[in-house]
């Protein structure tokens, strides 16, 4: 179960400005997460917690592959991302990453800043705690809740080839 | 009923008969291409997954050229992780620095990519590769280094919409006004995780270089793959290259298209995207006129021989305007050599105009001349994110290298149909 708080933005929330090019030559865990969302919103690592929520309008993520946007979030210890859609390498690249994702065409318009929001990845549940609202989208593919469960595409992948 | 050409290669390498829009398959990766940022990302996933060697079904091609020549200690590291990389893995493409070029352009150019193959990369640009018939598609570090260290990796099957370019593009309009008339057309997000096949009159007429700009740029519009059925064209290119061309894999005749879509682009202007959207686009009319501070004629979308004489043919016994600075990156040491055999470099450097070695440096923002604040800079390469090529309170514009060119003289956005040496393409 995640729940948090959340952070709002709005659509077309590129690589770019979640990671910018300039930091690609860093990996380190601790150095990538200073400089997440840096483009998007200077202020967003002095303000977020651990477990809270981004929540975009449609294509979050687009741009390019660098997998540090996805890193960037998980490093940052956000709890998940919600979005009315997302660019399909971000999408691999969050499961991949342990880095919790639902999408829900509209939910941008539904949910405000600063609401206290709960996920169900499994049901597809969203619940605002703070307006005692509910919607329901589709459940993540098992096959990728597998990887999300395990943390991550790379124990996934380990995991498999020990168990055959 | 049959099935598109992305169905068809993912069942092949799948070993499966048929598959389904939304179906998840393993399938087989043939290539592997890595760059300068992507094989020291790969690393520690590629560990932690325990591998220590390159899968034996799959090709390896490692290109740097993202930071080179090293511009800083940091970039100096990668590459050398890089370059050691490539040594213990026994890779024999790898092409080092002032031999090779652009990934994505070095990988078509050296026949590295073959009709109905799966190449995967860690760059989203990979969909450039669709230009030959394969489908190329960028993904994360950790699914790269899955793909090299297990020779597979899981897909879901795509949706396909086809989009059929019908009529005859207008003199100085080319392959990248139709991307960027597409991606005005479709937005960032109506495409989505989906494959787009390219055909009709408009396509036939390309050059592999007007599709491989096309495939490339098309990624924008959020497509996991962007194919061209490969041609005469294909084949004749593809020939001289490798020593033997696989068929084609080609779309069965009753295959089941999400959409299909016609354009007729007779009539199409040359196209500009103005900040800070690649799908912004407008016509070239409607921001004619707008100041620039710099002009970019390169990367993996325009960079090509054909770019660079359009460019020199529109600059030829010309001087950029006194208040811009042109900076010109060949896609690879290739067509940079061919581009000083015929003439083009010296024609741009009369000009007055800054010939860089092949790489990303510019289009990336990385390095070889970003742009300060307040600045505006009309490029030929695939994104205007704000940011993306310097100061984030600087604007991009994208363009043709025809409009790259003609605002280099003019010192503002102008309609390069005004100029003289302004070719028919």
């Amino acid at each position: 179960m995640i729940r948090g708080k959340i952070w709002k933005y709005g659509k077309n929330v590129d690589t770019d400005a979640i990671y910018p090019a300039r930091y690609l030559v860093h990996f380190d865990p601790e150095e990538v997460a200073k400089h997440t969302m840096e483009d998007v919103d200077p202020d967003f690592m002095k303000k977020v917690k651990p477990g809270d929520i981004v929540l975009a309008e449609d294509n979050f993520g687009c741009g390019s592959a660098r997998e540090q946007a996805a890193m960037a979030l998980k490093y940052a210890q956000i709890g998940a991302i919600l979005a009315d859609s997302f660019n399909r390498t971000f999408y691999r690249n969050a499961i991949n990453n342990g880095l919790p994702i639902m999408s829900l065409k509209g939910v941008s318009q539904l949910i405000n800043e600063g609401d206290d929001v709960e996920l169900d990845l499994e049901k597809g549940t969203i619940i605002n705690h703070t307006t005692s609202q509910q919607w329901i989208t589709a459940p993540m593919p098992q096959f990728a809740l597998d990887i999300l469960n395990i943390g991550g595409a790379i124990a996934y992948y380990r995991n498999k080839k020990i168990t055959g | 009923m049959g099935m598109t050409m992305v169905e068809k290669i993912l069942a092949k390498h799948a070993g499966l008969d048929r598959v389904t829009p939304g179906q998840i398959v393993e399938a087989q990766v043939d290539v592997v291409m890595l760059h300068d940022i992507g094989t020291p990302g790969i690393q520690r996933p590629f560990k932690e997954l325990g591998a220590d060697k390159i899968a034996d079904n799959v090709d390896c091609v490692i290109i740097p050229d993202h930071y080179v020549p090293a511009p800083t200690v940091q970039a100096a590291e990668n590459l050398k992780i890089t370059r050691a990389f490539a040594r213990k893995m026994n890779v024999t493409h790898y092409y080092e620095l002032g031999r090779g070029g652009i990934c994505h352009h070095v990988m078509i150019e050296k026949g590295h990519v073959l009709p109905g193959q799966i190449i995967v990369a860690p760059d989203s640009h990979a969909t450039t590769y669709g230009a030959c018939g394969a489908l190329g598609t960028g993904l994360g570090v950790t699914d790269t280094a899955i793909a090299l260290g297990t020779g597979s990796l899981w897909f879901q099957v795509p949706e396909t919409v086809k989009i059929i370019l019908t009529g005859k593009l207008g003199r100085s309009v080319s392959a990248k006004d139709a991307a960027l008339f597409l991606l005005k057309e479709f937005g960032e997000a109506k495409l989505i995780y989906k494959c787009v096949e390219i055909v009709g009159p408009v396509v036939d007429e390309l050059s592999l270089d007007g599709r491989a700009c096309m495939a490339n740029m098309m990624l924008e519009a959020g497509v996991k793959a962007c194919l061209f059925a490969p041609d005469d064209k294909t084949m004749e290119y593809l020939k001289q290259r490798v020593a033997k061309v696989p068929e084609p894999v080609l779309a069965d005749g009753d295959a089941h298209y999400e959409e299909v879509i016609t354009f007729d682009l007779s009539n199409l202007p040359p196209i500009v995207a103005a900040p800070h959207s690649p799908s912004n686009g407008k016509s070239v009319l409607e921001v004619a006129g707008t100041k620039i501070d710099q002009a970019f004629l390169g990367s993996c979308t325009n960079g090509r021989l054909e770019d660079l004489r359009i460019g020199a043919a529109i600059l030829k016994g010309k001087k950029v305007h006194p208040s811009v600075r042109m900076l010109v990156t060949p896609a690879s040491q290739e067509i940079y050599r061919q581009a000083d055999a015929e003439g083009i470099v010296q024609i741009f450097i009369d000009a007055g105009a800054f010939v860089t070695n092949p790489g990303c440096g510019v289009c990336l923002g990385g390095h070889l001349g970003v742009i300060a604040s307040g600045e505006v800079c009309i490029a030929s390469s695939n994104r205007n994110f704000r940011g993306r090529m310097g100061s984030v309170a600087g604007e991009i514009y994208l363009a043709s290298p025809a409009v790259v060119a003609a605002a280099a003289l003019a010192g503002e956005i102008a309609d390069p149909r005004i100029f003289e040496g302004a070719e028919v393409r």
